[in-house]
């Protein structure tokens, strides 16, 4: 792992930047790709099966915990499982209350997945970079696997577009489709003349939609961002003497116990946020 | 950094996780917090009221120990007054007891000193009549002076 030359470290970085791509290359047909080349041939039909695999495996764990404390869930004396579960149920559901003025079934369930979810996911930062991978290519033969799913852009993105689209989704539900395009049309240039009010639309189309589309992308990015430098850095402090590793590998983990932390609370938050504003009118 | 397929792969799952949360997880944990503030809030409620109970409680048991106090006072009271009345009727008893016992014994007495004068006129009477005799010889006799002899006595 350490220290063998520039060119194996630049190897050793990129193989644990590489995904592990299953999809449809022009000359190998269906297939695991077995090198970046063969990943990006692939273009847009392929899947990231490590990433899948990690961010399913994880949520199924948390609805599996937050399951089984809501099947015994009593009012009574909670149980061990049944606080812990409680209290970050608690916690959302306040976050939720405090933001929100519309009471709605949908947006606490919603804010709990994800911030749970997207915890977990960035957890897997804090497993030693090497354990699984070594486990998965050299016992199982798997070429690449990274572990964070919160490093892939492209779980960021899937979960960021899904809150776009239920954003768009309850502000057309809530306000109508007038109500909808009248806060995009009508915002924040505004007029009590008529003839203004209509000159000013399209300044206000072009600022509203800016603000809209950069939501999901900035949501995506900020996550994906921490959690891939996070994971970078752990990477790199890999290529140090296995002796000194710990000098800085321990630091950066505590420190990154509040990043994961911070990265689910802030997307948990901006949905929150994000949800609230569709649903009123303002 | 390449978008694929994976994207659309996480949001199906992440809606499929958001929609199970939302039927089985969310709300028997939502209902059990609820509940159970319920539950305190009851609790509460009713420590309060049982906390304002005992306070009743309490005044009305202020009361009534005032009311036993009274009456015990009250109580005391008669039997002072009842002993004092019953320690001046002993009292008066042995009063008069006090005064009939010294009158008898006065007037026992004073029997006595009658008695006593009595029998020793009578001496004297006789102890006279027995000098008068011996200094005159037989001529006096005690009957034909008799009269003589009483008036002397009653002159003692």
């Amino acid at each position: 792992m350490a220290g063998e030359g520039a060119l194996t470290s630049t190897g050793y970085i990129q193989h644990h930047l590489q995904n592990l791509v299953f999809g449809l290359h022009p000359e190998n047909g269906l297939s695991i790709a077995k090198s970046s080349e063969e990943a990006v041939a692939m273009g847009f039909w392929a899947i990231h099966l490590d990433s899948l695999f990690w961010s399913v495996t994880l949520g199924a764990f948390f609805l599996w915990l937050f399951k089984k404390a809501a099947d015994k869930a009593t009012s009574g004396v909670p149980g061990k499982l049944q606080n812990f579960v409680e209290s970050i149920v608690e916690f959302v559901d306040e976050n939720v209350n405090d933001t929100m003025s519309v009471k709605s079934n949908f947006v606490g369930p919603l804010a709990l997945t994800i911030f749970v979810w997207v915890f977990l996911m960035n957890f897997m930062d804090l497993i030693p970079v090497d354990f699984i991978p070594y486990f998965f290519e050299h016992i199982l033969g798997v070429p690449y696997m990274k572990v964070v799913p919160s490093t892939d852009v492209n779980v960021t993105f899937g979960i960021s577009l899904s809150v776009f689209a239920l954003m768009i989704y309850f502000g057309i539900k809530m306000k109508g489709l007038g109500g909808f395009l009248g806060e995009l049309a009508f915002n924040p240039f505004t007029s009590d003349n008529v003839i203004i009010k209509w000159l000013f639309v399209p300044f206000n189309v072009l600022l509203e939609g800016v603000s809209l589309l950069a939501k999901p992308v900035s949501l995506a990015l900020r996550l994906f961002g921490n959690m891939y430098a996070g994971e970078l850095i752990f990477i790199l402090i890999a290529l140090l003497p296995w002796t000194v590793q710990w000098a800085l590998s321990v630091p950066w983990a505590i420190f990154h116990i509040l990043v994961i932390t911070l990265q689910a609370f802030i997307f948990m938050m901006l949905t929150i946020v994000y949800m609230a504003m569709a649903h009123e009118h303002h | 950094m390449n978008i694929n397929l994976t994207l659309i792969g996480q949001a199906i799952s992440f809606f499929i996780f958001v929609l199970f949360c939302m039927k089985f997880v969310w709300p028997p944990i939502i209902n059990s917090l609820r509940e159970r503030q319920a539950r305190i809030a009851d609790g509460l409620a009713a420590a309060e009221q049982s906390s304002q109970r005992r306070e009743e409680a309490e005044a009305e048991i202020a009361t009534m120990l005032e009311d036993a106090k009274a009456q015990a006072a009250e109580i005391v009271a008669q039997a002072q007054k009842r002993s004092n009345e019953i320690v001046e009727a002993s009292k008066d008893t042995a009063r008069t007891e006090a005064d009939r016992i010294k009158n008898s014994a006065t007037a026992e007495i004073e029997q006595e000193v009658v008695n006593a004068r009595e029998s020793l006129r009578k001496q004297v009477g006789s102890i006279a009549v027995d000098g008068a005799r011996k200094i005159l010889g037989g001529e006096v006799n005690a009957e034909s002076h008799a009269k003589v002899i009483d008036d002397l006595v009653g002159q003692i």
